[in-house]
């Protein structure tokens, strides 16, 4: 989370235990009525004040989902979810679009206080510029007008598709077509906003882009979308956070995100997914279903993918890489915890069609409780991938004797000049471990948090700086009550 | 973890429904037919491959391997022919042998006379018409007969070996020989099925060999079950060299009780196409498994190799070797899956598949997958995917090695990782000669 | 300062303490010597709490309280140090990250301000040189890939750090050439205070020529057959342990 430091504990002391951004914030909303159809479509669409051509679409989209299956391949178990069941848009009530944070709602900037986001000028994280999403809108983004200066566009993805209509055309599903997916469909017909990313021909972001997520409403589903694009030799690095409140229902969230990388550009996409996970007994979580994919178009472009997925019920992720440009990279570094009943099936897809193309998974999974956590990864090597590297290194830490830990990677080659590599390990924190750090005068949660911060450090080291110190500490209260 | 079976798109294909047909034609002949529990358990595994028909790449489990060449031919029963004998030295080995022409016992071919005490070794047909009712208690008690090639198997097995040995005894070595000639000038279909048991603290060293010439189509789809009772020790070697003209599919289900051993390794040189699966468990505690293997597929071949270990009792180990060439056109699968049950506890897990690629055109697909549900347990998996060290080949040829032997040495050096897990001299021997023979082909484009 | 008494325990339904009593005031150095197999480690584990070590039998009392109703981290808290005779591998925790954090844990318990990472850095650096270690090893997995002699440094850095009341080493000497035994030896000296309570575990005398102590204690097969001065550990050095072994 982009918090200060001591914005946990401050959180921590007035909650009792268990997730501590489970708060409801009081607000009037404006919702639609329930249910999905072109009609509910057409109303998200003129709500936004969108163009012909986004509306049209958004009804392909649909068309195609309507057709489409629910995939049911993963390793997760839910019950059907009725989709018509669900509000498609819910924002809090406002006169107009706000000009300043002046005219933010007040309630909604203490919410993201509370939340350890401060967006108020005076009290900004130094360095990072935020746009803060709850719902289905952006309430507000930070550094803006710093961020123009160095000609890099950050904003929402609905100012994006008014002010910078043909950069939006030019690569909206490009990367993530409306029908790849069942969840990729669904997001394109109805997705309300999220963030916008345009880094220009050599510029590097002069400072940290992040988006903070927040579901609010209840019965909604929550579609956000973000297109970030770095042309040539341009830089950026991106983070998100997301959290909810602590409901006994199950919440949908279906994201779509959409990388290019031009010539010798880099993407630094870097993820905290702290969605509410449900209780011990497994009433409530969100259901986290999310399309991600960066296309590494240009040469020597890199896209690097970090993520630390500690909450959500139910997570269904796979983070990937299109390596189209020559010599280019794709990186996937990802720590998911599941604790409880939580289920998560994550992983990703490094596509090498280019030659010279390199790719690194590195993958920690911590089982604990009764949750169930798979890797599922694809490592493809397309005839013209010559010389091609791939190095995967998939960990698992069980802690009990209730929980799984799955590995399924697949691997396929079709060059004979690539190299790919692949390693699983399980392993468990051992009991001499846990003695050690005690005799040392650590509680016992202390000492697992340190051990799984250790067995996650290759993976936490990529993260910047900023939020690596919450996402450790994220980490051991994820696990809290699952040993002894 | 559940896989997904998909809708059997092919179930009402025209393949199935001859085969079925075969089956129902067939029900009063086949050995066993009046036999209650032998009708029922042919009919069980008619009406699932009925329903399944043959699955589709869309079946995880099929992911890698499409059968459409068995969808698309009609097959008929191979005819029986008793002037057919295999151009092979049977007297060559010593030893108990079994002989099978197009899925038949030939007890003429065949040495089981002069049995040890202990040592029993017949016809699965023989024992069925006697009504045998050891022998009818064990069909199908191992193999996962709700997927649909064994209840293929189920449906129209004809023949097979029995091997049973005694508790206490060492059966020392026995030869099963699976030849296939598709004499009739058609498409031949055969179905043996293998029960193999040894008894407590039994040992037993077994070589399997499948070869051919087969005059048309010939498929083979084979099950074996075999069962090892607590402290035996069985040595099974299998081996597969049959040409463009043969389909081999296998099913292998072994049940390891305590304390037992099952130490593998198979060697594939092809058949257009081969599925060799394994179903391993591992059923009692401190009980061990070794499911080592190479496929050594070049031209248009296709071979598979699909393993399920599962962990069912505490203390035990599984180790797996399988290393994988490929040349011209060809296309191998590894997929091995290690299952640890959550009373597994101190399991003892490994893994390792490698493959070669010496052609732009070939293909390797692998998954290699674990899923655990015990936390006290050492389980890993290692998987590569390359060419042959450059380096080393240019250091080999520096040295005065010309091209083509430098790389023979290379591709020998890459399988003795898993061939030298063979421990009878003898047999590793043969291996290697197997290997080399392999290779001679590739170089010569046999 | 520690006081045990009638203390028996089994390991695995197997009873290796077959009853000790032994008493270690502030201010000594005490050492217990014996055959392999004769309960020495399982007495430092005892001790120290560790799970699967069953007390049957007796009590001890540490500083006024009872040492075994407590969780090993509140008798770390209270000041038992215990060096391990195999150090634990950590892998990916920074050793400089797990000394803050067992530091920090052992001043909440005593009730004194945590130390930041510039404070802690300061007081780190200086023992660190003491013991002829390097910086580079604080930034390493705490033990993982360390030699056998830089394990055992990194315990008695931990001890400097730490400052306990009682420190319990066992086995410290075990795999130590002469020159680490020495750098060692030191740092354990340098320790040694009217406040602070030692019980050094060894199976060979060569410890104790550079950690000299008050008494020496001869455990076999469970219990204490022999104490007396240093002189004792000489004796035994020169007719080995097989003539108490054979009176145990």
């Amino acid at each position: 989370m982009p918090a200060a430091t001591d914005t946990l504990e401050t959180v921590r002391d007035v909650t009792e235990g268990g997730y501590r951004w489970g708060f409801e914030t009081p607000i009037e909303q404006e919702l639609i009525p329930k249910g999905l159809n072109e009609d509910i479509i057409r109303l998200i669409s003129a709500k936004k004040e969108e163009p012909a051509w986004l509306l049209e679409w958004r009804l392909k989209a649909f068309r195609a989902w309507c057709a489409m299956e629910e995939p049911r391949w993963a390793a997760v178990r839910y019950p059907p979810i009725d989709y018509q069941d669900l509000h498609y848009y819910a924002a809090p009530k406002r006169k107009a679009q706000p000009k300043s944070l002046d005219e933010v709602d007040p309630e909604l900037l203490r919410t993201y206080e509370k939340l350890g986001i401060p967006l108020r000028e005076q009290e900004r994280l130094a360095g990072v510029a935020v746009d803060a999403v709850f719902d289905s809108v952006s309430v507000a983004t930070t550094f803006k007008e710093k961020l123009a200066e160095a000609g890099v566009i950050f904003c929402s993805f609905s100012e994006a598709v008014r002010e910078h209509p043909d950069l939006v055309r030019r690569f909206l599903g490009t990367v993530v077509p409306p029908s790849d997916n069942f969840f990729a469909a669904l997001n394109s017909a109805v997705f309300s906003d999220g963030s916008f990313v345009y880094v220009p021909k050599g510029v590097r972001c002069p400072m940290e882009l992040s988006t903070y997520f927040r579901i609010n409403a209840r019965n909604t589903g929550q579609f956000e979308r973000t297109l970030i694009v770095a042309e040539e030799g341009a830089y950026v690095s991106y983070l998100e956070g997301c959290t909810a409140p602590q409901r006994d229902e199950n919440q949908l969230h279906a994201a779509v995100v959409e990388l290019v990388a031009l010539d010798e550009a880099t993407i630094k996409y870097s993820t905290v997914q702290n969605w509410y996970p449900g209780d011990a007994e497994g009433r409530g979580g969100i259901y986290n279903f999310v399309t991600k994919r960066g296309a590494c178009r240009g040469a020597k472009s890199k896209i690097s993918w970090t993520q630390v997925e500690t909450g959500s019920a139910i997570t269904w992720k796979y983070p990937s890489c299109i390596l189209q440009g020559e010599g280019s990279v794709g990186e996937f570094y990802s720590v998911a915890i599941t604790n409880n009943r939580q289920q998560a099936d994550t992983g990703t897809k490094m596509i090498h069609i280019g030659p010279r193309t390199r790719s690194t998974i590195v993958s920690k999974g911590i089982s604990a409780g009764e949750g169930q956590n798979t890797y599922r990864g694809l490592v493809r090597i397309l005839p013209k991938a010559q010389h091609a590297r791939n190095f995967t290194q998939c960990d698992s830490l069980l802690i009990g004797d209730r929980c799984g830990a799955h590995t399924v990677p697949y691997i396929e080659s079709r060059n004979p000049t690539a190299r790919v590599e692949h390693e699983a390990t399980t392993s468990r924190i051992a009991e001499d471990q846990l003695f050690y750090c005690r005799q040392r005068g650590m509680t016992e949660e202390e000492a697992v948090g340190l051990i799984v911060n250790g067995f996650a450090r290759e993976v936490l080291k990529e993260l910047p700086m900023e939020f690596a110190v919450e996402a450790q500490k994220l980490l051991a209260i994820s696990l809290e009550g699952s040993v002894g | 973890m559940v896989e997904v079976l998909d809708a059997p798109a092919a179930a009402g294909s025209d393949a199935v429904a001859h085969l079925l047909d075969r089956a129902r034609g067939l029900a009063e002949r086949l050995p066993g037919a009046r036999h209650p529990v032998v009708a029922a358990w042919r009919a069980r595994g008619a009406e699932t491959f009925a329903s399944q028909g043959f699955p589709t790449r869309r079946v995880e489990a099929w992911k890698y391997t499409d059968l459409a060449l068995l969808r698309e031919t009609r097959f008929e029963e191979p005819i029986l022919a008793a002037d057919i004998r295999p151009p092979l030295d049977l007297e060559e080995e010593e030893g108990p042998l079994l002989v099978l022409i197009d899925g038949r016992v030939r007890r003429d071919l065949s040495a089981v006379s002069h049995l040890a005490p202990g040592v029993a070794i017949a016809s699965l047909a023989d024992l069925l018409r006697a009504r045998d009712e050891e022998t009818v208690a064990g069909l199908g008690g191992l193999a996962p007969e709700t997927l649909p090639l064994p209840a293929l198997n189920a449906a129209l097995a004809e023949d097979g070996a029995v091997v049973r040995i005694a508790d206490g005894v060492d059966g020392g070595t026995i030869r099963i020989l699976s030849y296939a000639t598709a004499r009739a000038g058609h498409p031949v279909a055969f179905h043996p099925r293998h029960l193999i048991r040894l008894g407590r603290g039994a040992r037993l060293v077994l070589v399997e060999e499948a070869r051919g010439e087969p005059e048309a189509f010939a498929w083979q789809n084979v099950v074996s079950e075999i069962q090892l009772g607590p402290g035996a020790r069985l040595i099974h070697i299998r081996l597969q060299d049959e040409p463009l003209s043969a389909v081999h599919t296998a099913t292998l289900a072994v049940r390891v009780e305590q304390g037992a051993e099952y130490d593998s390794f198979t060697l594939i040189k092809g058949a257009r196409l081969t599925r060799n699966e394994v179903h391993a468990v591992l059923a009692g505690p401190h009980a061990a498994l070794h499911l080592n293997g190479a496929q050594l597929v070049d031209g248009v071949r296709h071979a598979d190799t699909t393993t399920v270990i599962e962990h069912a009792a505490p203390d035990c180990a599984s180790r797996q070797t399988v290393k994988t060439v490929l040349a011209g056109r060809a296309r191998g699968v590894f997929q091995g899956k290690i299952h640890v049950h959550r009373a597994a506890q101190k399991t003892d897990g490994y893994q390792m598949n490698q493959a070669l690629l010496l052609s732009p055109e070939a293909e390797i697909d692998a998954k290699p997958q674990l899923e655990i549900y015990a936390d006290d347990v050492k389980c890993s998996h290692g998987a590569t995917v390359g060419e042959l060290d450059l380096e080393a080949l240019f250091y080999l040829r520096s040295r005065g090695i010309p091209e083509a032997e430098a790389k023979s040495i290379l591709v020998q050096a890459f399988l003795d990782d898993a061939v030298s897990l063979v421990a009878d001299e003898g047999l590793r021997e043969r291996l290697h000669a197997e290997t080399l023979a392999w290779w001679q082909r590739v170089e010569h484009g046999g | 300062m520690l006081k045990i008494e009638g203390l028996k325990a089994s390991v695995e339904g197997k009873e290796v303490l077959r009853g000790i009593d032994l008493e270690v005031p502030a201010g000594e150095v005490h050492a217990i010597m014996g055959p392999n197999g004769s309960g020495k480690s399982t007495l430092g584990y005892v001790l120290a709490g560790r799970e699967g070590y069953e007390v049957t039998a007796g009590s001890v009392t540490f500083r006024g309280q009872d040492l075994l109703a407590m969780e090993p981290e509140e008798r770390a808290a209270a000041g038992l140090f215990l060096a391990f005779q195999y150090p634990v591998e950590l892998p990916g925790v920074g050793n400089a990250n797990f000394l803050r954090q067992a530091l920090n844990a052992v001043r909440r318990a005593r009730g004194e301000p945590e130390l930041d990472a510039m404070q802690f850095l300061k007081l780190v650096r200086g023992k660190v040189k003491a013991l002829g270690m390097t910086e580079e090893m604080l930034k390493r997995a705490v033990n993982v890939g360390f030699s056998g002699g830089e394990k055992k440094r990194n315990e008695i850095l931990q001890m400097a750090i730490l400052e306990p009341a009682f420190c319990i080493l066992d086995e410290t000497d075990s795999g130590l050439d002469i020159d680490a035994l020495k750098i060692v030896a030191e740092g354990v000296n340098a320790l040694r205070s009217p406040e602070r309570g030692m019980l050094v575990i060894t199976h060979y005398q060569r410890l104790l020529d550079h950690i000299v102590p008050d008494r020496v204690h001869v455990l076999v097969g469970g219990r204490i057959v022999q104490s007396g001065g240093p002189e004792l550990a000489r004796e035994l050095e020169a007719k080995g342990y097989g003539e108490l072994q054979a009176a145990a």
